[in-house]
């Protein structure tokens, strides 16, 4: 049984949290390289170089590149083997989250009660999702996930009949809709499969993949390609103010099913898709 | 493209000239606010009260910016959708606001207020908040300061960059986008 200490968590906790906002991943950046060679619209190319431009200034000047520093998202592989000694695993992650939030100058986006809407003045609660692995390592993942394109997020039971042209029509209906409201470009992460919660939480973990890592299954891997292809036939464009760059990637998770049933579920990310993540 | 310079609040006759898809160079007074305090200014106006700005003239940036580090006048500061404050801004174009900037389409109630109202509602980019942080030089907590991120703020700003989304005649950006579509 390897032990890992309470405070080792908390302060990398922290430490993913303030990186991950000040670091977008060289996999967007290199996305929004990429696009401006070939984004067909004027004013697509300026946003893309702008955004270019904001990740360097973020980085380089360690600030957050935006403003909507995101509700923290982690997942958390548990090897189970380890032993955490001095506080629980979920204690230890909202303490990391509370100070990295305060000492990063992020900003405090969580009321404690949806209706009654009062901030919670430090970040947390973050939302955990936790897998056992085998083994003695713990791997956090976190993302900083910001408001606005979790707001054109959709879930769909749809009827095992629909098959996969009712599948495609709801991914593309949904990023239509989002239109400029999820500030595109997005990346697309999508749950197909499991039940009602957990094909939502397979579209949340297809977003924690590298941007232009296909998915395993050659047939999930050429519907991705399929699909960001034609999201970028939309003409919705970067910001929404047109162009050929609506999307940057599609990322789908599959899972086992009940007969009946064919769930969907399409989680929006914004460009600024901000993973971070260590081994300890 | 050419870009203009625009001073803030707006000088008369100035809006009708701005059309939907014009750049421009913001540079003057900006007031912030967003979800909750619109929803206590709305509140606010339902019980009959005075606001506690004049937004007469005025332009509201919808932001929450992030805390300002040591020595900065504030953090990192993008818009934030502008959907989200339909409800309250017909009102507020009807007491004279003339601008808003943020991001995302806005209601048709809205689109039509701001044609009535000889208005003009502007995109910034989203997620670019630390560069747009650089065209803002001076920031005071104005109203509401119970709120923290969603405070009002006056903000002094100098060449901040927006595009014109819905413009006065009634023009749409995100509408004239679809060009760059290959489906009907």
């Amino acid at each position: 049984m390897r032990k890992i200490s309470y405070q080792i968590i908390v302060d990398k906790v922290s430490e993913l949290c303030i990186n991950a906002n000040y670091e977008l991943g060289q996999d967007v950046v290199n996305a929004f390289k990429e696009a401006v060679k070939i984004e067909r619209s004027e004013i697509g190319r300026d946003v893309l170089n702008q955004l270019i431009a904001n990740a360097e200034i973020a980085a380089s000047e360690r600030v957050p590149m935006c403003q909507d520093t995101g509700v923290a998202v982690f997942i958390v592989e548990v090897g189970q083997d380890i032993h955490i000694e001095g506080g629980t695993l979920n204690d230890a992650i909202n303490e990391g989250v509370k100070k990295g939030y305060l000492e990063g100058y992020l900003r405090n986006s969580i009321v404690s009660h949806p209706l009654e809407r009062k901030n919670t003045g430090d970040n947390t609660p973050a939302i955990i999702h936790i897998e056992f692995v085998p083994g003695n390592q713990l791997k956090i993942m976190m993302t900083a996930k910001g408001g606005g394109a979790e707001n054109m997020s959709r879930m769909k039971m749809l009827k095992p009949s629909d098959g996969i042209e009712g599948v495609k029509d709801f991914i593309i209906e949904t990023v239509r809709n989002a239109g400029p409201n999820a500030c595109p470009p997005l990346v697309v992460g999508v749950g197909i499969g499991g039940n009602f919660e957990y094909c939502s939480y397979l579209a949340k973990k297809a977003l924690f993949r590298e941007v232009g890592k296909r998915s395993k299954p050659p047939e999930i891997s050429a519907l991705e390609v399929e699909l960001l292809e034609e999201m970028n036939q939309l003409g919705i464009g970067p910001q929404g103010y047109g162009g050929s760059t609506t999307a940057l990637d599609v990322k789908i998770e599959i899972a086992a099913c009940h007969i009946a049933a064919l769930p969907v579920a399409v989680n929006l990310n914004c460009h600024a898709s901000r993973h971070k993540e260590a081994v300890l | 493209m050419s870009i203009k310079k625009i001073k803030l609040p707006f000088e008369d006759g100035i809006i009708e000239t701005l059309k939907a898809g014009d750049r421009l160079l913001l540079t003057g007074t900006v007031f912030t606010a967003r979800d909750a305090a619109h929803k206590r200014m709305f509140d606010t106006l339902e019980h009959g009260k005075t606001l506690p700005i004049n937004v007469e003239g005025q332009v509201i940036y919808y932001v929450g910016p992030t805390p300002a580090m040591p020595g900065k006048v504030i953090g990192s500061a993008g818009p934030t959708t502008s959907g989200r404050m339909d409800k309250y801004t017909p009102r507020l174009l009807d007491l004279g606001l003339k601008g808003m900037i943020g991001k995302g389409y806005r209601s048709e109630a809205v689109i039509q207020s701001i044609i009535k109202n000889k208005a003009v509602y502007l995109g910034a980019i989203g997620g670019s908040a630390a560069l747009l942080s650089k065209t803002i030089k001076s920031v005071e907590v104005v109203a509401y300061e119970d709120l923290g991120t969603e405070a009002i703020r006056k903000m002094e700003i100098v060449d901040f960059p927006v595009i014109v989304i819905n413009d006065s005649d009634g023009n749409d950006l995100y509408k004239q986008g679809n060009e760059f579509t290959n489906k009907t």
